[in-house]
């Protein structure tokens, strides 16, 4: 990390659906006022919402941290929660483990990891069952 | 056209914001917010029946004109503050999404 790494932090509550989506819209606004090239703001606005609203509804909230150089947006999601057992299924399109309750709310479509993998440039998951997930999402501001 | 001009012609009801913005996005439809997040075009009219605090986060996250809330969806006290927060314009109808969208497309000069 260089010297002109700006950092943002997140903490994102766990059981509060009315707040999801905060920190992506924070990001969204900062990126927007930095002046980045509207797609790219876009491109990180999508896949940080679709990561966030992960956290909150199957991770239990956790934290983010969003990283700006001149070279990339990276933004790392942390959280405590079950694991998902297998990546691979996890992302293919339509998969999903949601509640009703919360595809009542208009989630739960399966659609939220392979939108982060189409809008991110680079989308990395470590997630180990019964510990957490960490996603790191990148966005390359010379367009990879 | 304005969200406004376009609310006052078809005589449906202003449920929330100025209605000040451009319609440049055309129409779309959904009610699955990932769906909706990766493919409703900037300054569309977004029609649907989640009237949640969640979908007005996705409603600014996309850049959308407006929501409209079909089939006579209400919003409650959380979904006016996210549509505040997000300085959302909302319109209201009691008509079905299919034909919001119609009368919409018609008033536009879409169809
Ligand atoms: N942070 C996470 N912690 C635990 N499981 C997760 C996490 N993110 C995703 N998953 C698992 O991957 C599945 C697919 O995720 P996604 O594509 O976002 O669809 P959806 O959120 O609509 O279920 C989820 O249903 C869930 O089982
Ligand atoms: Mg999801």
């Amino acid at each position: 990390m260089s010297e002109n790494t700006l950092h943002y932090h997140f903490v994102v509550s766990g059981d509060d659906f009315t707040q999801a989506g905060t920190a992506s819209s924070a990001v969204k606004k900062t990126l927007k006022q930095l002046g980045f090239d509207p797609r790219i703001v876009r491109k990180m606005a999508i896949s940080l919402y679709e990561g966030e609203i992960n956290m909150v509804i199957h991770g239990g909230g956790g934290e983010i941290d969003v990283f700006i150089d001149a070279e990339q947006i990276a933004a790392v999601l942390t959280d405590h929660g079950p694991g998902i057992p297998d990546i691979d299924l996890a992302m293919q399109e339509g998969w999903s483990t949601a509640s009703e309750q919360v595809r009542g709310l208009g989630f739960g479509a399966g659609m939220g990891l392979p939108n982060m993998k189409k809008y991110a440039d680079e989308l990395l998951i470590d997630s180990e069952v019964g510990k957490g997930t960490t996603v790191r999402l990148t966005v390359f501001l010379s367009g990879k | 056209m304005k969200t406004k001009e376009l609310c006052d012609k078809l005589g449906w009801e202003l449920a929330f914001g100025c209605g000040d913005n451009e319609i440049s996005g055309g129409i779309y439809c959904g009610d699955l917010l990932s769906i909706v997040m990766s493919r409703a075009p900037v300054g569309c009219l977004w029609v649907t029946i989640m009237g949640n605090v969640n979908a007005m986060a996705v409603a600014s996250l996309t850049e959308c004109a407006c929501v409209v809330l079909a089939e006579g969806v209400s919003m409650d006290d959380e979904t006016r503050a996210g549509a505040e927060k997000g300085d959302i314009t909302v319109l209201r109808t009691d008509m079905p999404i299919f034909e919001a969208s119609l009368a919409a497309a018609r008033a536009l000069g879409l169809a």
